[in-house]
């Protein structure tokens, strides 16, 4: 190699080694953030969490002390609702796309999922008021569940999708084989070799709708006592979180950073559950 | 499956409503006039479409209740409405300008701020990373998008905005004071900080994405440039080229994310509709404005101008994500192995 | 299988969820975030006694109009009282008349953060206009800084808080600046949601009360027992007769005595810059919103049963909270108001 070569090789494997401690760099940015927060909510979470706050019922304004309980139980519900009517309708609609979905009609059904799922979920509490909360004339908890269920809707649908495809068609030409109707092989056969994976979907959904709090807040409203009824305001976590952030009272704030962090705890067990099944998935097939 | 004489008596044509097969399945077997339509097929079938219509028809049934819901302000305003400044409730005089101004600004300076970064991280996940170095931070990176906005705003007030007020701006103010951006006192809150919150939000869904649409680009061309003696920079800078249109898709859902944003904004923006050039200053953004405002929106006009402002975000954030599915759906499909 | 019997019974239990709703007696409201303070210990209180909820949101005076208006709320609460038009519509809306119950009265203060700052920090009325209008921008602008002699007032940018939300303690804020002065009520005027030419905004009066706590150099108007709740110092404000007075339950009494002479039967009243020597100018009163005839009679004779009680043994939280109770020949006049709800 001349000289100039060697000079040019050089440059060359300077700039290659400069990107490779860009990118590196840029990898340690990004994840500085999600170290910062979740060890900050975790000191603040954690000094914050007592047996009270997950016992007892919220105190009046600026006292100390009191809990979360019934917010704790509201999100609990919230959820619950919103699965109720979301996982239904997605599972179905996966199953649809997944079985019967080379036509346009599922190929627009596909699109408009994803475009959904990209929906401001503040959008679609302004959507839940006005086709539930106004029609029934005061807020409630089903109002909140129906805005949780839309939002839930585009992830279950799509997973199951995914899930179901990923069966190996042998499942349903040994089904059809043996004179199984298609829909009893579909039921049957495929659904439950599915489930894992449209489980992990479905818990995936749940975790993104327990940290909604903008469709909650004119839907589901607040409720600072004990409720469990769906046709009244109901508590949950986010909304207290929303509510305690903004006030000067330091027992307040405390138990804002102990909710955030049940909150991030529930999701990140969630994901690892996640992370690990579809990943067990993927390496079966 | 090759076989002849399979003995399943059910004709594969379309006509008979039992449901159409799998191409590989009906390819196989061989035709018959005779149809054996099982009830249960077509009941199952014609179930599970009608909730994928149910899917279907939600975005439309969406659009529609809002757009019904703010015909006041539509015949009142028209499109003024998207153009003019004054938000005044008492005077039932609605501008949404500083709004949309708002939303647009803090959501591109995030991305300006997350892009490079993103792609930084993409690049290192999908061709720099031993494997047993890029699992885990994959999925670190994709916990940080599974945050809860409210605990991103919740960090925003007590950690972010002090830090902010007291040693950043400050430090801008000082250096950068010829700049129009950094004028004004240093609230803290305002729209740097709701610019910095949102590119900590939109940096993992475009690493993600990005690096997705890198792995997917098949790996014949690395090899043929790393044959051809590029370094390993080069050979990236080569895939790069062919994932540009993807990595513009990833961007297109970042700002779509960024754009509908909502607790983590309001919880640091400052809630001022006003349009200013400075960083430093409070604005409003459209979904915080319907977040603080629209529990109390006193006259029917007030309401449906709340209405209208999710319209828009509506209408926005379907374009956004329509135009990113499709960029990336083609991308990802033109190099789908299957 | 399994599964849809494991969907039934989860149908089944969260039916009877409902059920209980029967047996204990709830009612909503939602309103003015001024009384929240007296409000969720006074619900607190009652729900100990007689094992009636009244569940409060405090989500601000415009948003309980709101919500009494289209009918979402057993009651609302608000401290800027509703204007004819408002009224007019609840009535159309709801079919029946929107009464204005007077709770308590409360003073709006203004609340600042000045590290290193002792003592007292005394304001006239041109001045709190103009730092809220933008025109004094510094702590230690002259206007200030002689009105307090013997005081150093830092060099520091002033960061003004203001509500973001529809809110009664703004109407009670911007009515007393739009009475003293001629610049505000021009630039600005008066209402629950009004152009503010500075500032941040926050929801409800934890929202300003947090952002003062929290950013050095701020100011902020809040309900007073916001400030005290939470240690922080307020301002004392010069008033009609020329003394500067700070806010205390005293003081808000001192300025009701005026409007009892001509109590408008519907108790919408505003008692700001209130003559009298002792007088706090920013004073206000709190009302509760309830329908004059109920859907629900049940509720209502529980709601006239609290109004009662509120208006007796509820009284005498006030001073602790830092509210002013009613004067009795107030409180002679609203439980006549009262009886006219219809509980049968």
């Amino acid at each position: 190699m001349t000289t100039n070569e060697k000079l040019y090789f050089f440059w060359r494997k300077t700039k290659n080694n400069a990107m490779l401690v860009f990118s590196m760099a840029c990898l340690l940015v990004a994840v500085t953030p999600l170290v910062l927060i979740f060890s900050y909510t975790l000191i603040q979470g954690i000094s914050a969490l007592n047996l009270d706050f997950f016992i007892q019922m919220p105190k009046p304004v600026g006292e100390t002390g009191g809990g979360m309980a019934n917010a704790i139980v509201g999100t609990g519900i919230l959820i619950g609702l919103g699965a109720l009517i979301g996982l239904p309708v997605g599972i179905m609609a996966g199953i649809y796309l997944a079985e019967y979905g080379d036509n346009p009609f599922a190929a627009a059904t596909r699109f408009l999922a994803d475009v959904l799922s990209g929906i401001p979920s503040i959008v679609v509490g302004v959507v839940a008021y006005i086709i539930v909360v106004l029609p029934m004339k005061h807020f409630s908890a089903f109002a909140g569940g129906v805005a949780l269920a839309i939002l839930m809707i585009p992830t279950v649908t799509r997973t199951t999708e995914e899930m179901i495809r990923l069966v190996p068609q042998s499942y349903r030409e040994a089904g059809l084989a043996i004179g199984i109707p298609r829909w009893k092989t579909t039921l049957r056969i495929i659904l439950p070799t599915a489930l894992k994976g449209i489980t992990t979907g479905i818990l995936l959904a749940i975790a993104r709708a327990a940290g909604e709090t903008a469709p909650l807040l004119f839907t589901a409203l607040g409720n600072r006592f004990w409720s469990t009824a769906i046709d009244q305001p109901i508590g949950s976590l986010t909304v207290f979180i929303y509510d305690y952030s903004k006030a000067p009272f330091e027992d307040w704030i405390r138990q804002a950073w102990g909710a955030a962090f049940v909150l991030i705890a529930l999701i990140f067990i969630l994901s690892v559950i996640f992370r690990i099944v579809t990943r067990s998935r993927y390496a079966e097939h | 499956m090759t076989r002849e004489s399979t003995v399943i008596p059910i004709d594969v044509s379309t006509a008979g409503g039992g449901g159409s097969f799998p191409p590989a399945v009906a390819a196989s077997v061989p035709h018959r006039s005779k149809v054996r339509w099982n009830v249960g097929d077509f009941v199952f079938k014609h179930l599970t479409m009608l909730f994928a219509f149910g899917v279907l028809s939600l975005v439309f049934l969406m659009g529609y209740e809002m757009y019904a819901g703010s015909a006041l302000t539509i015949t009142k305003f028209g499109w003024n409405f998207l153009a003019t400044s004054t938000w005044d409730p008492v005077q039932d005089e609605y501008g949404a300008l500083p709004l949309i101004f708002g939303t647009l600004l803090s959501s591109f300076l995030a991305l300006l701020l997350a892009l490079p970064l993103s792609i930084g991280v993409a690049i290192f996940l999908s061709e720099l990373a031993p494997r047993w170095l890029e699992r885990p931070f994959s999925f670190l990176v994709e916990l940080l998008a599974a945050i809860p906005s409210i605990v991103y705003g919740l960090w925003g007030i007590f950690v972010l905005v002090p830090w902010l007020r007291q040693s950043i701006q400050p430090w801008l103010a000082s250096h950068f004071s010829s700049l129009p951006f950094f004028k004004g006192p240093a609230y803290g809150f305002g729209m740097l900080a709701a610019a910095l919150i949102l590119a900590v939000m939109v940096l993992p869904i475009i690493a993600s994405i990005s690096r997705d649409v890198l792995q997917a680009i098949p790996n014949l061309q690395r090899e043929a440039a790393l044959g051809l003696g590029a370094t390993r920079w080069e050979s990236t800078k080569i895939i790069l080229a062919t994932a540009k249109s993807g990595i513009l898709g990833a961007t297109l859902l970042g700002l779509g994310r960024a754009v509908g944003e909502t607790m983590a904004v309001t919880m640091v923006i400052g809630n001022r509709s006003e349009i200013s050039a400075s960083l430093f200053s409070p604005g409003y953004s459209m979904a915080s404005v319907i977040a603080n405002e629209f529990a109390e929106a006193t006259s029917k006009m007030y309401t449906s101008a709340l209405i209208e402002v999710a319209f828009v975000l509506f209408v926005l954030t379907i374009v956004l994500n329509a135009l990113a599915r499709l960029i990336v759906w083609s991308v990802t499909r033109r190099f789908k192995t299957t | 299988m399994r599964k849809l019997n494991i969907i039934i019974a989860a149908a089944a239990v969260l039916g009877m969820a409902v059920m209980p709703a029967r047996a204990q007696l709830k009612l909503n409201g939602a309103g003015a975030t001024f009384p929240y303070v007296i409000y969720s210990k006074w619900f607190d209180v009652y729900h100990t006694k007689t094992g009636i909820e009244f569940n409060y949101q405090s989500i601000g005076s415009g948003g309980g109009i709101k919500q009494v208006t289209e009918g979402t709320v057993d009651f609302g609460a608000t401290d800027g009282p509703m204007s004819d038009a408002q009224l007019k519509e609840a009535a159309e809306k709801q079919g029946t008349e929107v009464l204005h119950i007077p709770t308590v009265m409360g003073a709006v203060v203004a609340t600042y953060n000045l590290p290193g700052y002792t003592g007292d920090l005394r304001l006239t009325p041109d001045v709190l206009a103009g730092i809220f209008l933008g025109d004094i921008t510094k702590w230690n602008d002259p206007k200030i800084t002689e009105i307090n002699p013997g005081k150093t007032l830092p060099d520091v940018a002033i960061i003004v808080a203001h509500r973001s939300d529809g809110s009664g303690t703004t109407y009670i804020f911007t009515d007393y600046l739009t009475k003293v002065s001629k610049a505000w009520e021009t630039k600005v005027g008066k209402g629950g949601s009004v152009n503010w030419p500075v500032g941040l905004g926050q929801k409800g009066n934890e929202g300003v009360s947090g952002i003062v706590k929290q950013s050095e150099g701020s100011i902020g108007y809040v309900e007073l027992a916001y400030a005290v709740k939470n240690n922080m110092p307020y301002a004392s404000l010069k008033n009609k007769a020329g003394n500067f007075v700070k806010a205390s339950f005293d003081a808000v009494s001192a300025a009701a005595e005026g409007a009892l002479a001509n109590m408008p039967e519907d108790f919408r009243v505003s008692i700001t810059d209130a003559g009298g020597k002792n007088s706090y100018p920013i004073s206000g009163f709190t009302w509760l919103l309830v329908y004059k005839s109920m859907k629900d009679k049940e509720k209502a004779a529980a709601l006239v049963k609290f109004l009662r009680w509120a208006m007796t043994d509820g009284q005498s939280f006030a001073r602790d909270l830092y509210y002013a109770p009613l004067p009795a020949q107030i409180v002679k006049l609203v439980e006549k108001k009262i009886s006219t709800i219809e509980t049968k």
